[in-house]
This record gives C-alpha cells, sequence and structure tokens, in this order.
C-alpha cells in the first residue's frame, strides 16, 4: 500500500509545495505503515526527480510525453488515478493550489473517493480517518472524518514544514493506458515575469487603496526586491486596476499563508483578512489607529505609509549590509 | 447554446460565525443568506454573453440543491436575470452529493456550458465542479478568470502559479470560475424582482446518493495576543522586533 503524492513542476522544477507535501506523506506514511510514491507529470530532468527522494519518497513514477506540458483535467485526472490504482494507493495527496483543485475533486469521483480539501495538518485519527481543515475562509477550524478507503487530500500549502527525511528512493517510468491527448487546447500562455510566485512566496508585501494612486507602488516594489518577497493588494486595487488581478488577496481573491505579511495602507476588512489571517506574522501600516487591520495584525505602525516605507527600506538595507 | 449556473446558498461574508449543539452546528440564528459570491460573478458574466446579440446563448439557467429555504436565494438569482431555476430538493450534506445530484438533473436534460464557483464561502470545498466534470465525463477547465466568445467558439483565461493561459475547449464542457470573470456582481433592479415572480422554477426530486464525508465538530481561532505597536519615529525598532522577536526576517 501507498500514498500517492502528486508533485507539480514548473519548467521542469518543483514548486516549493511538492517538497512539502512529499515531507507531509512521509509522516503520514509513518503512522500508517505505508511507503510513499511520488508521480511526476511531464519533463523533469533526473536529479530534480531524485530531490523528492530527499524528503521521503520511496518511489518516483515519471510520466514524460510532450502531449502533458500542458495540464488538461481529464488527461491528468486518469493518469493519477490510474497511478493511484496501480500503488493500491490508499491516500492520493495533491496541493490546495490551483491546479490540485481542479484535479482532486474528479480524481476522488473516479476513484470512489471522499474528498478532504484544504487541509491544515496531519489527521487527528487514522480509523475512523478525522482530519482538520479551516472553513467559513479561516474564521473557523473543523474535524471533518472521510469515510471511504481511498481518501483523496489536498494540503494547505505553507501549512506543512519542509522536513528532511533522506531515502535511497528509485525512479520509474511509468507508462499510463489512458491516452495522453486531451481535448482542450491552450492558444496562449503568459507567464508572470521574474517575480516571486504570490502563493509561494515566504514574504508578502501588500497594499491597499491606502496608497492612494497606482504612481505610489515604487517602494512597495523595492521593499519586495530587497527581500525577495512576492507582491499582493487588497480587492479594490485590483478591481480598479491598479495592480494585477492575480496579486488581490482575500476572500475573493488568493487565500495564503506566508511566514510575514506586510499590509500597508489596507483597512482590514473581513473579506481581506479571510485571505491573510493564517500568515504567521502580519505587520499592519495604517493612519487610522482604529483599522480592524491592527486587530489582525502582531507589529503595528499608525503612520503614513509612503513615510515609513522608505524608512523601513533603509532600515532593512542597514542591517542586511 | 444553453447556459447552466451552479448556484451555492451561504452566509453572508461578513456573518459572525458562531457553533451550537456542543460545536456540532453552525448556528443560523440572524444569518443573513445570499449567493456565493463566485456564483454571483458566474451568473452576471452568463448573463452579460447572453445579452450580447451577436453569441449564440439561448438561455441561462440557475441550479441549487437546497430545502425550501434556498428558494429566495433562486429567486434572486432570477431577479437578476436568469430565465429559470431548479432546485433539488434535498439538504446537501457535502460537496459530493451536490455534484452528484446536479449531475444527474444534466444527464436527463444536458447543457452546453455549466459554471461554478471555485469554492464555497462557508465550508470551502473547492469541489462540486471538478466532480461534476467528472460524473458526466465532461472536460473542465478550473481557476477560469475570464470567459468570451471569439466567433463562434468560447475562449477562457485560466490563471496557475505563476501565470495566465488561453484555452478552447469543445463543448459541454464544465467552467470553475474564480474572480476576473467579471468586475461587480449585478444586482437585481425592481423590475427585475417583478419579472422574477413568474419565472418557473421547477422543484427536482434528489436520486439516491451516498454521504461520503462529514463535519464532526468546529473549532474558533483562539484569540490574538495584541498587537504591538511601534512608534513611527522609530521604524528601525520594527526590524529588530521582526529580526530578534519573531525572526522573521
Ligand atoms: C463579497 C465580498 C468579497 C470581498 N472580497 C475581498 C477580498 O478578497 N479581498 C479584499 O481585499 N477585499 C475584499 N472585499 C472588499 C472589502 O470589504 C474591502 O472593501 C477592501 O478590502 C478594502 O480595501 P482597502 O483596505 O485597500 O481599502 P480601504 O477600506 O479604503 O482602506 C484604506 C486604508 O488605508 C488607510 N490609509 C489611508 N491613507 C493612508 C496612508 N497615507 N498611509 C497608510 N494608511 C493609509 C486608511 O486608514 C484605510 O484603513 C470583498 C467585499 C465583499 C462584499
Ligand atoms: N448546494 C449547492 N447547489 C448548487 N451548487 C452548489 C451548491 N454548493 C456548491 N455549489 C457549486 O459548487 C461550487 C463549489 O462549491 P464547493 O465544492 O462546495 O466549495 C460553488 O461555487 C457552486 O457553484
Amino acid at each position: 500500500m501507498a500514498i500517492l503524492v502528486y508533485t507539480e513542476n514548473w519548467d521542469g522544477a518543483f514548486k516549493k509545495v511538492s517538497f512539502e507535501l512529499i515531507s507531509f506523506a512521509s509522516k503520514l506514511a509513518e503512522v500508517m505503515g505505508d511507503t510513499v510514491t511520488a508521480l511526476s507529470i511531464g519533463q523533469v530532468p533526473e536529479n530534480e526527480l531524485s530531490r523528492l527522494g530527499n524528503y521521503g519518497a520511496h518511489k518516483i513514477l515519471k510520466v514524460e510525453s510532450e502531449d502533458l506540458t500542458v495540464v488538461d483535467n481529464q488527461v491528468y485526472t486518469k493518469i493519477i488515478a490510474e497511478a493511484a490504482s496501480k500503488e493500491d494507493a490508499k491516500v492520493v495527496l495533491l496541493a490546495h493550489n490551483n491546479v490540485g483543485k481542479a484535479l482532486a475533486p474528479r480524481i476522488a469521483v473516479r476513484l470512489k473517493a471522499g474528498i478532504g480539501s484544504g487541509l491544515t495538518g496531519l489527521p487527528e485519527n487514522l480509523d475512523p480517518f478525522i482530519t482538520s481543515k479551516k472553513i467559513f475562509s479561516g474564521k473557523a477550524g473543523s474535524a471533518i472524518e472521510i469515510k471511504t478507503p481511498v481518501k483523496v487530500l489536498t494540503l494547505s500549502q505553507n501549512s506543512f514544514e519542509v522536513t528532511e527525511n533522506k531515502l535511497d528512493s528509485k525512479i520509474e517510468t511509468f507508462v499510463p493506458e489512458a491516452p495522453t491527448k486531451g481535448v482542450t487546447s491552450r492558444l496562449n500562455m503568459e507567464k508572470q515575469s521574474g517575480k516571486i510566485i504570490l502563493t509561494d512566496a515566504d514574504v508578502v508585501v501588500s497594499a491597499g487603496r491606502g496608497m492612494k494612486s497606482p504612481d505610489n507602488w515604487g517602494p512597495i516594489e523595492e521593499l519586495a526586491d530587497l527581500l525577495g518577497a512576492a507582491t499582493a493588494c487588497s480587492r479594490p486595487v485590483s478591481d480598479e486596476g491598479w495592480r494585477p488581478h492575480n496579486e488581490h488577496t482575500g476572500q475573493t481573491g488568493k487565500i495564503i499563508a506566508p511566514n510575514l505579511y506586510f499590509a500597508f495602507g489596507i483597512s482590514g476588512a473581513i473579506q481581506h483578512l479571510a485571505g491573510v489571517s493564517s500568515s504567521k506574522c502580519i505587520v499592519a501600516v495604517n493612519t487610522d489607529p482604529d483599522a480592524p487591520i491592527f486587530e489582525a495584525a502582531d507589529y503595528g505602525i499608525v503612520g503614513d505609509a509612503m513615510k515609513v516605507l522608505p524608512e523601513l527600506i533603509s532600515a532593512i538595507r542597514q542591517v542586511k549590509s | 447554446m444553453k447556459i447552466l449556473v451552479c448556484l451555492g446558498h451561504v452566509p453572508d461574508t461578513t456573518t459572525k460565525v458562531k457553533f451550537v449543539e456542543n460545536s456540532t452546528k453552525f448556528d443560523q440564528t440572524g444569518v443573513q443568506w445570499v449567493i456565493n459570491p463566485w456564483d454571483e460573478l458566474a451568473l452576471t458574466r452568463a448573463l452579460e454573453i447572453k445579452e450580447d446579440t451577436g453569441n449564440p446563448v439561448n438561455s441561462v439557467t440557475v441550479i441549487t440543491v437546497g430545502d425550501i429555504s434556498v428558494e429566495p436565494t433562486i429567486r434572486k438569482a432570477l431577479a437578476i436575470g436568469a430565465d429559470n431555476g431548479i432546485r433539488i430538493d434535498m439538504q446537501p450534506a457535502d460537496s459530493g452529493v451536490v455534484a452528484a445530484q446536479i449531475a444527474e438533473v444534466i444527464k436527463s436534460d444536458p447543457y452546453d456550458l455549466i459554471l461554478c464557483g471555485i469554492e464555497s464561502s462557508d465550508y470551502n470545498g473547492a469541489a462540486v465542479g471538478g466532480m461534476l466534470a467528472e460524473h458526466l465525463d465532461y472536460p473542465s477547465v478550473s481557476a477560469v478568470s475570464s470567459i468570451k466568445y471569439e466567433g463562434d467558439t468560447l475562449e477562457l483565461n485560466r490563471e496557475f502559479d505563476g501565470g495566465f493561459e488561453t484555452f478552447t475547449c469543445p463543448t459541454p464542457f464544465v467552467a470553475v470560475v474564480q474572480k476576473g470573470i467579471t468586475k461587480e456582481p449585478r444586482i437585481p433592479a425592481m423590475r427585475g424582482i417583478m419579472m422574477a415572480r413568474k419565472k418557473p422554477l421547477a422543484v427536482v426530486n434528489p436520486i439516491n446518493s451516498e454521504v461520503l464525508t462529514e463535519f464532526l465538530k468546529f473549532t474558533l481561532p483562539e484569540a490574538k495576543p495584541p498587537c504591538k505597536m511601534v512608534d513611527p519615529e522609530n521604524v528601525g525598532e520594527l526590524v529588530n522586533l521582526l529580526r530578534n522577536e519573531a525572526k522573521v526576517l
């Protein structure tokens, strides 16, 4: 029996979340008495594949085909479900990101499995299988039982530490019976250039309508560059077109959980907090001492963001040099 | 071309979440119920597409799995502009049940484009759209942030972690939509509310469907320690705290 983990790559390199998933699966396998099989789809070089062994993958299955460069939900579902059956997997694990959210429900139906989505940690009990997830966009937590023999789980990003557990794992080529060509066709792709991916970032510098104008984002980007951080924004800022839509965090935008989240000129509306309140540390800068963001923040400055930003940048530069 | 929009019925996003019966049930007292935010965007976009007379769209139907208490939500959708509504008469236990029930309705009366939201704002399942597509063996495109006609073909934008992709997909298919699909959700106008009363709302009996998951208990997060305030004249102190106390820099 095995735990099958779908490990996503980006241009042939695994995303950080893939290592989180393997680390999680490795701990789960230990208590369940199973092994961990990683499944990689697409072109990934051998030395990158073997990195999965560093975090506890016993076996690495690779599926390679030109057709698979584009994620077609039907094709990927069939391949992952087929691998799960072949490995006699009792648990199929994916990331709770856009790809995982697209595939996991389909895989669950195909395997007649119950689904636990957006889990925040290891199960509290194995039989019955009880696990925990956040609900109401982080306003509450819950214990959920999955009643089927096979379970499909998606793990919230940044909710499990990447932990080393080096194994001598073997890499096998897996040739699925399912066709690799899907019916969706990709016309175009636009890559977010050179920037840190928001959902992957350890540090996020975010700003809201308090910045007054899109022309004032210079110091936000400067601070983000300095910290190797991703930039984000509140919803009105992206609605106004001040910043791109993919930066919008909150209940209707991206849900993130970085180690450090800066909120400049963000009031802290409940819908905004729903997307960021799982951050480990929140810093708020706002001119209004009564802004609700200070209830969610760990550190706060009552002040003008345009004055605080340059001082913060120079203070960080100082400690860095 | 027929469009179906799957509408969840959820507590308003500003609801103070509380639980009763030894933390095993969500406290519905005083809760204001609304159309799930993404579904409201999906409906608005479906109507925009239909209203553009160049597009080959005949009807926009909305469907909700729920008991009689969800009817005001369906009526609201009709008032916003949907042509007709369907209610599958049962209390949905989880996303799996919702998907199985809606799939059954679609099998007997197919649609060309089925729109679901990316997740319900209450239980955050993020599952119905994908499950529905798999039950029907239809293609699906997820995290869709724009949908429009180019000639006779629908073009979709899909977001992934790190960029956007543009797709076409043969109908019938399921599009799971997120923000960006349209700017603002539409609100009902007086005329729409009057007209909604006369629009058809079919009530369908559920099929048997197995419940595979169950919420056993709910918890509220622990209160956070108060925010530590730093003097705006001493920003260096913040850097010091982030490095040495929080250890995040
Ligand atoms: C169904 C629904 C879903 C929603 N989803 C989201 C979501 O996902 N994400 C989201 O962000 N919002 C969402 N919203 C909107 C949300 O309710 C708020 O309107 C929004 O978050 C406010 O954005 P803001 O804080 O940037 O702007 P504002 O509320 O206008 O706040 C600006 C803040 O900047 C401060 N400020 C002003 N000048 C300065 C200065 N010079 N320096 C420092 N601070 C300054 C002000 O004191 C104020 O607190 C949603 C709303 C609804 C109804
Ligand atoms: N009771 C319901 N009736 C109809 N559609 C629903 C219902 N619940 C959820 N949905 C649809 O499924 C999407 C995802 O929901 P979920 O998987 O519950 O997070 C929602 O955005 C709706 O489009």
